[in-house]
């Protein structure tokens, strides 16, 4: 016979359910198959009630983070080889409040993006047709790194703060806000800092750095959010003890 | 039954509905919109494109150049108005989208740098590493936050549109967090919901891409145009079908068969140079690529894999360093799904479903044959991708056709009146009796995966990168038999919150329309042009198939497919030329 695994995977349906449960099912191995695989295979061949997201494959899209025997994952990024011999076991993601089996509720997360204006601010609107902001690439270095995030929350799920503190902006919002402040077309850092040096914001991080060992595209929204401490401290500093000498 | 109203309504929040919602904010700040779609904006199918956005920008380049590399791309049955519209509006929208921030990847004077595309003349494809559609999409999701105008909902999956009087006043949509039905009455109404890839079993297409928004347009009376025309990207990693980008044949990879041979040169593409010479060899067009592969496979040259027969792409020579800098994603994704640092070695690849060329059937200015209802993006015809889209050009068509029909849908919703609700509130009665009868119907015997998987295998054996007249007779009866099961598909999860299950059987309904749609206009175009390949009719055939084909609904019978003319302006059609004569 070939080769099975063995998923335990999380169940809840509001309607009928008072509380989660686990449900087994055993689903056929393949080497390069990944758990969303396992996933599909679930829907399609053993049981088309369970639900979860999911679209792109190729973990760009960001929809089908979940976790995976404690760790929070992309399920087409978590390969079935990795958890040879183990049961698998697959839950929504933890701090999020669970809609229904493998799919949680992220409306305080679209808020939260929100709130930090992640869009941005030019000092001057510079009309379309006088072309480019010119951006050296050095210049673009500063930031790349910080626009590279898919909004897949597994931040969250690994960052004890948000365990902690729901208003907690967390890591993927600020730093997308950072993202925005060291953009060099951008001069809306003060009007972001409401937010971002607020009590909800970059003060809450105790930095564990949680958020950047899970992120699976190399974010680092830790040293996003140390960045962002020392900035604004020095910023607190300039406003107070050189009056007027604030940009 | 709630209902609520609104201005403007846009299905589908990808770049092209970004981009329409901004447009329509921007027209008019007063105007309502509502932005609806099935996943929350950054998981739209926009994000996985990789190689970029092509527009004029260089000094070497005009937009004569573009006009004409899209028009002969597209086998002449591109619309050249649009085209000429399209090649105009390009630098600009990319340019806007550097003004909102999208990180674009800059020449060492920090200008905004570009690369070069198959079948383009002159390289003018703006890039952000191999990650353009990401940070594209994320640009408009981020920026359309400053618009307050700009509600949306998310996680509704639309249905049907609300048609009274020929007019469109709105749609009836499933919010999935509760099950509830909600109608959405709106002055003007935008489609903007991508491809329908997801037809076929192998596609570089994320799960969601199943043509919903061109099948709810085609049920309301709306052509679906040129729908034969499905493009094979060239390079799709076997197995999983992700793509890698025509951006790693840009920046000089090449492609090679298991003996190690550029066999692009077998296939009027050559001369073989070392370096990239454009319109030629790899950065020919996909069809032609795509095309070759199926020769070579038949040839004994191709190598094995359990997932199908494969070619190789390697980019070794150009070095970690820059495979780093232009292509970290293409190598990230090769090592993760086929296990290859293509640092070190080739990539297997194989031809995947991409892309439908076809679609609701608009004018040039986004508008479709009812008033009220426009559609932009992939999931639309405006006709400017003829019979093969050159790549790069999609992302710019749905910025410059998302713009064009905000802007289009802002103006109509300003100059005419709420319609009556009457209707719509029938029409929407009959669609929530419809979705309960779902729920109730017991002892249906088909299912979802069942249907599916059947709709895959006779959709690609009938209608793939050759077709023929017997092969698509089969698929078209098939389809028609896959129809009437689906009437008797087997919901199994009857709950009210995000029931992906109802979502999968309304999809495959969409599907099996859109697969019928292409299908029978492939069974009826007897010839051979761009990516619709007749192995009973290999010859393009201008006296009788220069024409637009239109797939026109008739419920449980398979569409009428009647034709229109091209608008040709000033390019005749000639024969496509690529390689050395092509200089």
């Amino acid at each position: 016979m070939s080769e099975e695994v063995t998923l335990e995977i999380l169940r809840y349906r509001p309607e009928t359910e008072s509380e989660p449960r686990f449900q087994t099912y055993r689903v056929p191995y393949h080497e390069d198959w990944v758990v969303l695989d396992a996933l599909n295979y679930v829907k399609d061949h053993l049981d088309a009630t369970l639900s979860y997201r999911w679209s792109c494959h190729m973990a760009i899209c960001g929809s089908c983070g979940m976790m995976i025997n404690g760790e929070a994952k992309l399920a087409c990024h978590a390969f079935l080889r990795d958890y040879r011999n183990a049961v698998i076991r697959i839950e929504p993601l933890d701090h999020f409040p669970i809609e229904r089996d493998l799919v949680i509720v992220m409306d305080s997360f679209m808020e939260k993006l929100s709130s930090v204006k992640p869009y941005l601010i030019p000092k001057e609107q510079k009309p379309v047709r006088d072309g480019e902001y010119v951006q050296t690439p050095l210049q673009l270095m500063a930031f790349k790194q910080y626009t590279l995030c898919i909004n897949c929350l597994l931040c969250y799920a690994a960052c004890p703060q948000t365990a902690l503190n729901e208003g907690f902006a967390g890591p993927a919002a600020l730093a997308l806000a950072h993202r925005y402040n060291l953009d060099s077309r951008d001069n809306g850092k003060e009007q972001r800092a409401e937010v971002v040096a607020s009590d909800e914001g970059i003060w809450e991080c105790t930095f564990v750095g949680a958020c950047s060992e899970v992120c699976p595209k190399h974010v680092d929204p830790a040293a996003a959010i140390q960045q962002t401490k020392i900035s604004a401290s020095l910023d607190w500093f300039k406003a107070r003890l050189m009056p007027g000498a604030r940009r | 039954m709630d209902v609520i109203s609104t201005d403007v309504a846009i299905i589908g929040a990808g770049g092209a509905g970004l981009r329409a919602a901004i447009a329509v904010a921007e027209t008019d700040p007063t105007l309502g919109i509502w932005l609806i779609s099935k996943v929350y904006p950054m998981r739209s199918h926009t994000v996985a494109a990789e190689g970029g956005a092509a527009g004029v920008i260089k000094d070497n380049d005009s937009l004569d150049y573009h006009f004409h590399d899209t028009v002969s791309g597209g086998d002449w049955l591109c619309d050249q108005d649009a085209v000429e519209l399209f090649v105009n509006a390009a630098p600009l929208e990319l340019m806007q989208l550097e003004h909102w921030g999208c990180p674009w990847s800059r020449e060492a004077s920090g200008k905004v740098a570009v690369r070069p595309f198959g079948g383009m003349k002159i390289e003018r494809t703006w890039f952000a590493a191999d990650q353009s559609g990401f940070h594209i999409l994320h640009t408009l999701f981020q920026t359309s936050l400053k618009y307050p105008s700009i509600r949306r909902l998310d996680e509704y999956y639309a249905t049907d549109l609300l048609v009274e009087d020929g007019r469109c006043i709105g749609l009836t949509a499933i919010e999935m967090r509760s099950g509830r039905v909600v109608a959405l009455q709106a002055r003007a109404v935008i489609i903007a919901t991508g491809g329908s890839g997801r037809v076929f079993p192998f596609t570089t297409n994320g799960a969601i891409k199943t043509g919903d928004g061109m099948a709810m347009a085609y049920r309301a009376g709306v052509a679906l145009k040129d729908m034969e025309f499905v493009q094979y990207h060239p390079t799709g990693l076997p197995g999983t079908g992700i793509l890698i980008t025509e951006g790693s044949r840009g920046e000089g990879g090449l492609l090679i068969n298991k003996d190690g041979y550029r066999y692009l040169q077998d296939y009027n593409l050559g001369p073989p140079d070392p370096w990239p010479r454009l319109k030629a060899m790899e950065l020919g067009p996909r069809d032609r690529l795509s095309q070759a592969f199926w020769h070579e496979q038949r040839k004994g040259r191709t190598a094995k894999t359990p997932y199908g027969d494969v070619v190789f792409l390697d980019i070794r020579h150009l070095g970690e360093k820059k495979i780093n800098e232009r292509l970290p994603m293409v190598r990230e994704l090769a090592q993760s799904y086929a296990d290859v640092d293509p640092v070190h070695e080739p990539i297997p690849v194989r031809p995947v479903v991409h892309y439908t060329m076809g679609g609701i059937h608009t004018d040039v200015n986004a508008a479709t044959s009812v008033p009220g209802l426009f559609a932009a993006g992939e999931c639309a015809c405006v006709s400017i991708n003829g019979a093969n889209r050159l790549g790069s050009n999609s992302l710019t068509e749905l910025l410059v056709f998302g713009e064009c029909a905000g802007r289009g849908a802002a103006t109509f919703a300003k100059t005419n009146s709420g319609a009556g609700s009457a209707a719509a509130g029938a029409a929407a009665q009959a669609f929530e009796q419809r979705i309960r009868a779902l729920f109730t119907r017991a002892g249906a015997s088909e299912t979802v995966s069942g249907l599916r998987k059947e709709m895959h295998d006779t959709i690609e054996e009938g209608a793939g990168i050759y077709r023929s007249h017997a092969s698509l007779q089969e698929t078209c009866r098939k389809l028609a038999e896959l129809r009437r099961r689906y009437a008797n598909v087997q919901l199994q999860d009857r709950s009210n919150v995000f029931n992906t299950d109802l979502i999968a059987v309304l999809e495959l309904g969409a599907m099996l329309e859109v697969a019928e749609a292409i299908a029978h206009s492939a069974a009826c175009r007897k010839e051979s042009r761009g990516s619709h390949q007749r192995l009973d009719y290999p010859e393009r055939d201008d006296a009788n198939y220069l024409k637009h084909s239109l797939a026109t609904y008739r419920g449980a019978e398979p569409p009428e497919v009647s034709y229109c003319d091209v608008v040709i302006t000033r390019s005749k059609p000639a024969e496509r030329v690529y390689g050395g004569a092509a200089a």
